[in-house]
């Protein structure tokens, strides 16, 4: 017993975790992929009924699951693309050796830390036409009063916006961590040079940041994709379906409407877009990495 | 390395997972207390068999909504333990929640959960059609008068002559007025919506932040705040099995319901359900106001509104074919079809829907079931006597369900919704609802197979 275990022992150990990921991971995509091959309301009078990829195909032709899916894209395209330009900008200053700097990185970094629904309820108020203090603040540039989240043109940016004020201080730590990695030789090699402190930050910072700037934006991305808290708890998906996005259409589907199976195949679908977002950035990373 | 500390590891590493794994079986098996306990309640009530209290040692599990009636029943409860030895577990959900856990633990086949509340509207065919619900074999006691509850109230659970559940909490839908200003501008009460539109329009001065009228314009949560406009235009959300929400009828309602919200109303309404929609009533800031009478608590309590004394309820206006406000059961208490405790949850429903217990829930302000409630002074002391009026009015006008009978209600709602976000947004009404038409014809076909 006792050789078999010492003959075997690495497996041993690694199999807990194997475990874990058997049951809580591979099974439940597994099942659903499973149940998203069948037409299954959660009924218990009614077995669910085999329909291989009926479900698929329908999805495919269903206007609300191309609407939710472009405006899940969207969504994303708005929030990454601003919160990577600011939180690298905001990650330069802040890597300066300023005095009282390091409150401010401190204070920076609180809406990171809010629960995301109070801060999608707090942010609801915010957007409130008539009392809410959004329209206050552009009131007192000349601004006209917007109607924010109650319209379905605007509602998307709006609820953007929340996302951007959440998420660019996770930017900024990240940035701020590769920044402290540059070797500061490069910028005293550069001074004898007579370099401007411009050319600096093109030529050394933003190439040698850049695998860092990946790795924050493949984060973000996976999750700008899946958001679902802030939206669900400011406007479910409204004005109309406005704001309903891949997360929100699958929610109601399977929770609201109990169409399980085609729930599923939703889920599916959106499971190997994230899987294909991700491995776009991890092939473009390493591409990046060789070309320096 | 050493063999005998790698064995002594692993011996080690299995322990601890065995205890993680066995305190994941405990969380699992959720079911075991109640049936310990019914085991247990066998046993002693084998011995106290010719007691007043048969049921004692039985432990219930009530699921509930996070609801007025929650609340009030709540410290209540102690005293039904003392007089049956029944020891009640209660848990309470918001609504949505609610159904989607109910849902769920029905579906996995756990007999857990003894009594709950449902919406006999909302879930009540889906869990009737599953067998989910337990029939109330017991309603023939004369000491609990079934007979009591006015027809109304009752005819959402009833179906194929048995009876599903009991009604707990009724509303109706009425019209919120501000009496000062109607006064002000000598403006007499709207009796039809021609006239509640001609007011909204006259009162309507959003330059300085008031508006004419106020109601629900988020997609689902409209719809059955919209459906007494549908009733008074003459139209209906289905009939035979037929969807009817393109007939000429039922345009006509979603464009008076549309122009109302877009014409007069404050802006943002189609992010708002009813927190919203009497946020701005409450706030003085729109002269009517159309929702469900049970709301009404929340414009007299001083801390939520600033309109308390000024706030006038009229009958639901009529429409060009006459004044159908709903009547509805928004909450039933239900039993478990696999309850283990049958018995024992009957007397717990029994004694929650009581004459007493029912008088003492309405006396703090929840519109209930019971006529002979209804016609005591302690039934009616905390509604303002113009509320009573209009009350019993609906219960006669009434309308029994405020939204189309299906088992997918969640879906039909989204779908007659988005006609009315259409006809707020104050585009095509007509495309929209011919759309929907196909696409509630599409719910309802389904449901036949």
């Amino acid at each position: 017993m006792a050789r078999w275990v010492e003959r075997n022992i690495k497996y041993i150990f690694i199999l807990p975790s194997v475990l874990f990921v058997a049951v809580m991971i591979v099974f439940p995509i597994g099942y659903t992929a499973y149940i998203s091959l069948f037409e299954w309301s959660m009924s218990s009078t009614q077995a669910p009924k085999w329909v291989s990829f009926g479900n698929y195909a329908k999805l495919l032709q269903d206007a609300r699951f191309w609407s939710a899916l472009g405006r899940t894209f969207y969504f994303t395209l708005i929030s990454i693309i601003v919160e990577l330009m600011l939180g690298v900008i905001i990650a330069v200053l802040f890597n300066r050796k300023l005095k009282g700097i390091n409150l401010f990185k401190t204070l920076f970094l609180l809406p990171m830390v809010a629960t995301p629904v109070s801060i999608g309820l707090v942010w609801l108020l915010i957007f409130e036409p008539t009392i809410g203090v959004a329209n206050r603040f552009i009131g007192m540039f000349g601004l006209k009063p917007q109607m924010w989240i109650a319209s379905p043109s605007q509602v998307i940016p709006s609820l953007a916006l929340v996302d951007i004020w959440e998420w660019t201080p996770m930017i900024t730590l990240i940035a701020l961590a590769g920044l402290t990695s540059i070797p500061q030789d490069n910028y005293e090699a550069a001074q004898i040079d007579g370099a401007s402190s411009w050319q600096m930050f093109w030529k050394i910072t933003l190439p040698l940041l850049l695998p860092t700037v990946f790795s924050a934006a493949l984060l973000r991305i996976i999750d700008a994709v899946k958001t679902y808290d802030i939206i669900y708890a400011m406007t479910q998906g409204g004005p109309g379906y406005a704001s309903e996005t891949l997360n929100i259409l699958g929610f109601s589907l399977g929770f609201q409407y109990f169409q399980l199976g085609y729930a599923s195949s939703l889920l599916m679908l959106f499971f190997f877009l994230v899987l294909g977002i991700s491995s776009l950035i991890i092939i473009l990373r390493k591409r990046i990495e060789v070309l320096q | 390395m050493n063999m005998k500390r790698n064995a002594a590891m692993l011996a080690g590493t299995i322990t601890l997972f065995g205890t993680i794994l066995s305190g994941c079986g405990g969380g699992g098996t959720v079911g075991q207390p109640a049936g310990q306990s019914a085991g247990q309640a066998a046993g002693q009530s084998a011995a106290a068999e010719k007691n007043s209290k048969p049921y004692a040692g039985t432990t219930l599990r009530l699921v509930t909504a996070n609801h007025a009636w929650t609340d009030l029943i709540k410290p209540k409860i102690p005293e039904f333990e003392q007089q049956t030895g029944i020891k009640v577990n209660l848990e309470s959900y918001f609504e949505d929640q609610l159904t989607q856990k109910l849902t769920v633990e029905f579906t996995s086949g756990s007999s857990s959960v003894d009594v709950f509340m449902m919406r006999p509207l909302q879930e009540g065919k889906m869990f009737i059609q599953n067998g989910w619900v337990g029939e109330m074999t017991k309603k023939d006691d004369p000491d609990w008068d079934f007979k009591d509850f006015t027809n109304a109230s009752t005819g959402s659970l009833i179906q194929g002559g048995k009876l599903y559940g009991v009604p707990i909490v009724t509303e109706r839908e009425i019209l919120y007025y501000r009496k000062d200003i109607l006064e002000k501008n000598n403006i007499p009460v709207p009796k039809t919506l021609d006239e509640l539109k001609q007011a909204a329009a006259k009162l309507n001065d959003p330059n300085n932040g008031f508006y004419g009228f106020v109601a629900r314009g988020q997609r689902a949560a409209a719809v059955t705040q919209f459906s007494s406009f549908l009733y008074g235009m003459g139209g209906d959300f289905m009939k035979d099995g037929k969807a009817t929400i393109d007939t000429p009828e039922a345009v006509s309602a979603f464009k008076t319901y549309g122009e109302l919200l877009k014409s007069y109303g404050p802006p943002g309404v189609l992010n708002m359900s009813w927190p919203q929609a009497i946020g701005i009533f409450g706030q003085g800031k729109a002269a009517f106001y159309t929702d469900a009478d049970s709301l009404y608590p929340n414009l007299l309590d001083p801390q939520k509104s600033s309109v308390g004394d000024k706030t006038g309820f009229a009958l639901f206006p009529a429409g060009s074919k006459g004044q159908t406000p709903y009547n509805v059961t928004s909450w039933s208490l239900a039993i478990q079809a696999k309850s283990k405790n049958q018995a024992a949850a009957w007397e717990f429903v029994k004694w929650a829907t009581s004459k007493q217990a029912m008088t003492a829930l309405q006396g703090k302000g929840i519109p209930g079931p019971r006529q002979s409630v209804w016609n005591t002074d302690e039934g009616k002391k905390s509604f303002p006597p113009e509320l009573v009026n209009v009350i019993s009015k609906s219960n006669e006008l009434g309308k029994a369900y405020d939204r189309p009978i299906l088992i997918n209600v969640g879906e039909a709602r989204d779908v007659i919704g988005s006609v009315i976000v259409t006809a707020i947004s104050g585009e095509d009404v007509e495309k929209a609802a011919k759309q929907a038409n196909q696409q509630f014809q599409a719910i309802i076909d389904k449901e036949k197979k």
